[in-house]
């Protein structure tokens, strides 16, 4: 039986609209073999908690630019947290102040992609946090 | 080029493209067989092919026979006269230069009232106000949505009483203020009339730009409420408004600048803009406008990315096709119509957040690109803007840049200093040649909104910005500091905006709710909500509201209560 693919949700929380980073890394897992789901724009901690529990995702990826990830974040892990989601990995990738990295991964952010990652080193951060496929 | 009739939509194709076979002259033959050829045997090229940073081919050497029909006097022409490739004014910038007008807006509108006093000082010469996101999306800073947004990417503006405070001792009569808001235009645009008549000044005098391009947020940045018919009429009404009202106002500035930011190419760039224009001028003459009358208050705004060439190109092609559309499509009778003026600002994705300090060079050699292509104003990025809005000390640097530009490097001293290069106008003919090309693809599909409804230029753009990104992965783009030349450095000091902006707004937003007559704002809105389901003229309804200070979300609400909002098909 082939081993069940790497299930991802890429979200875009908050008001911004600046969708290039999320669209690119919602590609490149795909080509990469991963089951990708894209919630599209502005969405609350809630729209995407219920989405993540729905689609039963191993991966969430959130894109914020906006300067807003110290608000939206720590929502989104109390949420998943009450909602008994533990064992997902939350990615952030965008524009986040190397000073607010330690309280983020402290409220259970698994990594911060900052500008210029490349696509290859999220691939392979996944694939080594969920081994298989 | 397809030589289609679509009625008065047919445009005919440049007079030469990039598919006329190329014709060497002996000299050119022998060059290359006997200089060329050893040369290549010996040592090879450093890559197969050499492409521009959006991936179109550059040939190793341009000479005139890649030029076989092209006419001096005709292709290009003279400053100020048609076609326009050389600028739209005979002296050019040795006439007047460029504005120089940097985007600023952060906090409250009193933080962002002290910078604009400040860049005023240091000798900038207009002005341009960033909004922050809430204000953006047309809600007021103590909106559930707005948390954690409140004057993060932008000043935040909620009521006439935030506006006033923006532009407290700066005289609207006599500085030139351009203000980047898209969905809520005509009600900013309503809040700046009015601060305008408190300080006395005369509408009819009062010059400035609203950004008010609904159809690149669909596109491109995805700053929408509206669904685009309701969206479109709004930019209608800010048209006629402004025909009769604000004769030196330009109501819109047509953007490239956020398609190219979201990854397209330059000529994605260029063809989306223009065909975003010509659908304003086609929703504008179906309401009964008369073209001369309010094309000319028209204006553009394009990207200077980091391919300086192709940018140059971009510029000089699109004052062409613009003239071009007019005469031909629209019959315009009106110069003023013709001469497409636009804006530039340097390219934020191309800025690094790795070695920050050299996006002072990027940004100079961008900015260096937008003049040399014929900007009449500029906005350069500050060194520190990949990570957050500009410190005073980076947002200096990056005016700096653009005095340097203008007063030590001679580049203003003649028009046009490229003209009649082989390789400027071979690449001005193939940009200009491309863009019509989508133009032509688009106008089949029934015009730009008809377009977007299908995300025809979001899949191209997605596409765009996918092989570049794959092309950065494998190294056959460098980005310096990002895939190669990779260092440590420590990090920057940055703006921080901090939460008590949005305590401040919210106190102030209770306090105005509190001594404003709340009567007056439900009989204001519940007019506008019935003019919205009519077919009358918004503008004098929502400018009614502000007066009152009604605040921006209710002003939004009472036209989300008629219009609906809208939801984009999302692709990945």
């Amino acid at each position: 039986m082939p081993e069940k693919k790497i299930r991802v949700l890429i979200a875009k929380p908050g008001l911004d609209g600046h969708d290039r980073g999320a669209k690119v890394i919602a590609r490149a897992l795909r080509d990469a073999g991963m089951e990708v789901i894209y919630t599209g724009l502005r969405q609350t901690p809630e729209m995407i908690a219920s989405a993540a529990i729905q689609e039963d995702v191993d991966v969430i990826g959130l894109s914020i630019l906006s300067g807003a990830h110290n608000t939206i974040c720590p929502q989104l892990m109390k949420l998943l947290h009450d909602k008994g989601m533990t064992d997902v990995t939350v990615l952030i990738g965008g524009i986040i102040p190397a000073a607010d990295i330690p309280a983020l991964k402290q409220s259970g952010i698994a990594e911060v992609f900052l500008p210029g990652t490349s696509t290859q080193d999220i691939v392979e951060f996944i694939h080594k946090r969920i081994p298989r496929q | 080029m397809s030589e289609k009739s679509k009625g008065t939509t047919q445009t005919a194709p440049p007079a030469e493209t990039s598919s006329t076979p190329r014709a060497p002259s002996a000299k050119e033959l022998a060059w290359d067989k006997n200089t060329l050829q050893p040369t290549l045997e010996k040592s090879p090229e450093r890559q197969q092919e050499f492409t521009t940073i959006s991936g179109h081919p550059i040939r190793r050497l341009y000479t005139k026979a890649d030029l076989p029909n092209w006419d001096p006097e005709t292709d290009l022409g003279f400053p100020g006269d048609p076609p326009y490739t050389r600028g739209i004014h005979s002296t050019m910038h040795r006439g007047r230069l460029w504005t120089m007008r940097q985007f600023a807006g952060f906090g409250t509108a009193d933080d962002t009232n002290q910078r604009f006093r400040y860049l005023l000082a240091q000798g900038q010469t207009g002005l341009s106000t960033a909004f922050d996101l809430p204000t953006l999306m047309g809600y007021d800073s103590d909106h559930a949505l707005s948390e954690g947004e409140v004057g993060k990417c932008g000043v935040a503006i909620s009521s006439l009483a935030d506006m006033e405070v923006l532009f407290d001792k700066i005289p609207l009569a006599n500085v030139t203020t351009s203000m980047t808001i898209n969905s809520p235009a005509a009600v900013i645009w309503a809040m700046y009339l009015a601060v305008a008549e408190k300080q006395g000044a005369d509408w009819k005098k009062l010059s400035g730009t609203l950004q008010n391009d609904i159809l690149k947020e669909y596109i491109a940045q995805k700053e929408y409420i509206y669904p685009p018919e309701p969206s479109m009429r709004l930019v209608i009404d800010t048209f006629e408004f402004g025909v009769k009202n604000t004769p030196k106002f330009n109501p819109i500035s047509i953007s490239g600048y956020h398609i190219r930011e979201a990854g397209s190419t330059a000529i994605q760039e260029l063809a989306f803009t223009l065909r975003d224009g010509l659908e304003y001028v086609e929703w504008g003459m179906r309401r009964g406008l008369d073209v001369d009358e309010f094309v000319p208050q028209l204006s553009f705004f394009f990207n200077a990315h980091s391919d300086f060439f192709e940018e140059i190109a971009k510029y000089r092609a699109a004052r062409r096709i613009w003239h071009k559309a007019m005469v031909e499509r629209y019959k315009s009778k009106n110069p003023r119509s013709w001469a497409l003026r636009f804006h530039t600002q340097t390219a934020g994705c191309s800025l690094t957040a790795q070695q920050p300090y050299n996006n002072v060079v990027r940004t100079a050699i961008q900015a260096l690109a937008a003049v040399l292509g014929g900007t009449q104003s500029l906005h350069t990025n500050s060194l520190d803007e990949a990570w957050a809005l500009p410190t005073e000390f980076a947002a200096t640097i990056a005016l700096r840049t653009q005095q340097i530009i203008a007063h030590e490097t001679g580049v203003t001293n003649t028009v046009d200093p490229l003209g009649g290069s082989y390789f400027v106008e071979t690449l001005t003919n193939e940009v200009e040649h491309g863009a019509w090309e989508y133009i032509d693809r688009i106008d089949a599909m029934g015009g730009m909104v008809a377009a977007i409804e299908r995300s025809y230029p979001q899949r191209e753009i997605a596409e765009a910005s996918y092989r570049y990104q794959m092309a950065l992965d494998k190294k056959e783009k460098i980005m310096v500091g990002v895939n190669d030349f990779v260092s440590e450095e420590k990090s920057l000091d940055v703006l921080h905006i901090d939460e008590t902006v949005a305590h401040r707004q919210a106190e102030r937003l209770s306090k105005l709710r509190a001594d404003r007559s709340n009567d007056e704002i439900a009989r204001r809105l519940s007019a506008l909500r019935a003019a919205a389901k009519g077919k009358d003229n918004l503008m004098p309804f929502i400018y009614d509201a502000v007066k009152s200070y009604a605040t921006l979300g209710e002003i939004c609400d009472a036209m989300r209560d008629v219009f609906g909002t809208y939801e984009e098909v999302a692709i990945t």
